[in-house]
């Protein structure tokens, strides 16, 4: 049976390390949703959050081929009731007629508008990506333009955090 | 002290206990290789005719002597040339550690003469790799290359280094290398699971591979097959760790395998697996292997664990070690009712085409050879007649190319396993593989290696050809080899002695003349090129 599994992993934070991580994922062929990467308050660590998809098979084998990678430090699977969030950047046309209405859509889904012309606006959200996605969908209506997003970025709820010990 | 970089280089092998490494010089490494004149008394090398052997030596060396094999190449060509030897490597997860030198760092990202990122193509068939672009972090990182080598699983390790890296100074301090880490994560409670597991059960088996050797455990498998009474099958990459003369053995398990190790595997009620990851050769089928069974899954890398086959329990750990805890745990069995496999006569697999037969040449081979006689292989029907028929009596004695399977590997190995043992080494080839490193008998003949080639030469490519005539109905394409090459009239020009064997009658004088010779030969044998493995 087939789900969606979330994965953050502590790496040591050196060069090629990003393509070591994401060569080994398609040579092995995992399929992965989204990557995001960044560096921790120690910067010679960075933290990867790992959207991926599949069996419970699949995932075991993931997390024990990273285990094998020397820069690895630490993987967790963060579970459903972490925080989780992705951004999304979209732009709409927006005429003077349609503003009022992304201004609402807007409102009920607690985005905001980083930019405004005589022809676009450029929506901002922070949240779930199933909210995204639903934004997404209401803001179709409108004409979009084009989309950015990023991966997710996840934290255990909680006093509980991915430490090295 | 304050050092170059090349000559760091240098010291940290000597640090390592390196006294011998395999390669092939170029202008980006051209100051490691000035540096290897000032060390000629304390690491020797040897000049190959073409990178990828020089892997294949470095490997050859790692299997025969459980040292870490070492290679160097220049960059760009020299450093492509590696992969193939680094994957052979990576595969049958030998400790080697490749050295390359890379254009320097104002060249490097610009397209320049010889540039190629070895660091990102060696990524996916390395245990690991490095690119030093400063000297300061020269020492610790090979350093840490040879300690990833040969610690938990063993693998090759690439470190790149930049030419100017080479040329810069910086402060250099001895360090003595700490020893490989040998792992154990099993702990008593998994422990007393898999005794209960296996004093339980009635009719259980061994299923031996590669790790056996690489721990050293040839003894603990002794005791565990004795202790619980019960037949031994062995991979490809397991042979030699387990006598064939013990009533227990029951040969190679797998799709070249005996049908005795397949038998075992359908009648058993517990499997256990020693060092040994389940390859598709080994089990081609997984979801109809050994069904009635369960599997006791014994090994050093977790991640083999459940990967190609599902096993009830597992023992994360070097394989001695794991064994040396286990053994106390379990209780003696006095009788398995799979043995009676073992008595059953061996079938012959195929009739014979009436020509020459490999399996005679290799037993007859075998029993001049003696006991103690190291071998390699290339790969194809000669690797599996080999795997068959010769008497190979111990670990490290038979140097396959089992994971990759890459055609020239037997060459080049025996090169390196020569060197490394100092003793004499048989090289079974097909006329296929030959053509692939058939340069590097100059390399045999100039630092007169007792390495004797046995060529059986059946004018094709042997396996392709074999299975193009079940499975393409005998369309036999592009894999004739029917060459008016005369291998008796390469070999002399080569410098290397010759014989030609075309009647069984005549092998055995051949073979005693040739390992008497104390220096490289080449044997050749006519097959016929439908004589099936």
């Amino acid at each position: 049976m087939e789900r969606k599994y979330i994965l953050s992993v502590l790496v040591q934070n050196n060069a090629g390390v990003l393509c070591r991580i994401s060569g080994l994922f398609g040579r092995r062929g995992y399929n992965i949703t989204s990557l995001t990467v960044g560096e921790t308050t120690d910067s010679r660590y960075s933290r990867m959050t790992i959207e991926l998809f599949g069996s419970e098979y699949i995932l075991e084998q993931i997390k024990k081929q990273l285990a094998k990678l020397v820069e690895v430090e630490k993987i967790t699977e963060v579970d459903q009731t972490a925080i989780f969030r992705e951004l999304m950047l979209v732009k709409v046309w927006a005429s003077k007629g349609s503003r009022a209405g992304i201004i609402e859509l807007c409102n009920v889904f607690h985005a905001s508008i980083a930019d405004l012309s005589t022809t676009t606006a450029t929506i901002e959200m922070t949240d779930l990506p199933s909210k995204n996605n639903a934004l997404l969908d209401l803001l179709s209506e409108y004409g979009i333009i084009e989309v950015a997003r990023t991966g997710i970025a996840a934290l255990q709820r909680g006093e509980e955090y991915l430490s090295l010990d | 002290m304050l050092k170059k970089g090349a000559h760091i280089v240098l010291e940290c092998l000597r640090e390592q206990g390196v006294d011998r490494v395999f390669g092939y010089p170029g202008n980006a490494i051209l100051s490691i290789y000035d540096a290897l004149y000032d060390y000629k008394d304390s690491v020797r090398h040897v000049l190959m005719t073409h990178e990828q052997h020089a892997a294949h030596a470095a490997d050859g060396y790692a299997r025969a002597t459980g040292k870490t094999g070492v290679v160097l190449s220049t960059s760009g060509p020299g450093a492509t040339n590696l992969l193939t030897g680094l994957s052979s490597s990576y595969m049958d997860s030998t400790p080697v550690v490749a050295i390359t030198s890379n254009v320097t760092k104002n060249c490097i990202g610009k397209d320049s003469f010889q540039e190629v990122d070895i660091f990102g193509i060696s990524m996916p068939v390395t245990k690991h790799n490095f690119m030093v672009k400063d000297v300061h972090s020269l020492a610790d990182t090979i350093r840490s290359a040879f300690a990833i080598a040969s610690s938990g699983r063993p693998g090759p390790v690439l470190v790149d280094i930049l030419s100017d890296v080479a040329d810069n100074e910086c402060e250099y301090t001895p360090v003595v290398p700490l020893k490989p880490i040998r792992p154990l994560s099993a702990d008593d409670i998994d422990f007393a699971a898999a005794a209960s597991l296996i004093n339980e059960s009635s009719r259980p088996m061994i299923f031996a591979g590669g790790g056996i050797i690489a721990s050293g455990a040839g003894q603990e498998l002794r005791e565990l097959a004795e202790k619980i009474c019960a037949p031994v099958a062995l991979s490809l990459m397991g042979i030699g760790c387990f006598s064939r003369n013990s009533e227990k053995y029951a040969g190679m398990l797998g799709m070249y395998g005996t049908g005795t190790a397949a038998a075992c595997t359908q009648d058993c009620d517990l499997l256990i697996a020693i060092g040994t990851r389940f390859s598709d050769r080994s089990v081609p089928l997984p979801e109809s292997f050994a069904t009635d069974a369960k599997i006791l899954h014994i090994d050093i890398d977790p991640a083999e664990i459940n990967k190609n086959v599902p096993s009830s329990i597992s023992l994360i750990g070097d394989a001695g070690r794991v064994l040396t805890e286990l053994l106390p745990l379990i209780a003696d069995k006095q009788e398995n009712p799979l043995l009676r496999h073992l008595q059953k006569k061996a079938v012959p697999f195929w009739e014979s085409t009436g020509g020459m037969r490999p399996s005679r040449l290799l037993e007859t081979l075998g029993r001049v050879a003696g006991p103690n006689q190291i071998y390699t292989t290339e790969v194809g029907q000669n690797q599996i007649w080999a795997a068959r028929n010769l008497p190979v009596s111990g670990p490290r004695k038979f140097i396959t190319s089992g994971g990759l399977g890459s055609m020239g590997f037997g060459l080049g190995a025996a090169i390196g396993a020569c060197i490394g043992t100092g003793k004499p080494v048989i090289n079974i080839a097909g006329d296929a593989s030959f053509y692939m490193n058939l340069a590097e008998l100059s390399t045999a003949v100039t630092y007169r290696l007792p390495i004797v080639e046995v060529i059986l030469n059946n004018r094709s490519l042997g396996l392709v050809r074999q299975i193009q005539k079940t499975a393409c109905n005998g369309r036999y394409s592009e894999v004739d080899f029917d060459r008016p090459t005369d291998f008796c009239a390469l070999a002399k020009a080569f410098g290397a002695k010759e014989w030609k064997i075309e009647k069984e009658a005549d092998a055995e004088a051949v073979f005693l003349e040739a390992l008497a010779l104390g220096g490289p030969c080449v044997i050749e044998c006519t097959i016929d090129p439908d004589e099936p493995v």
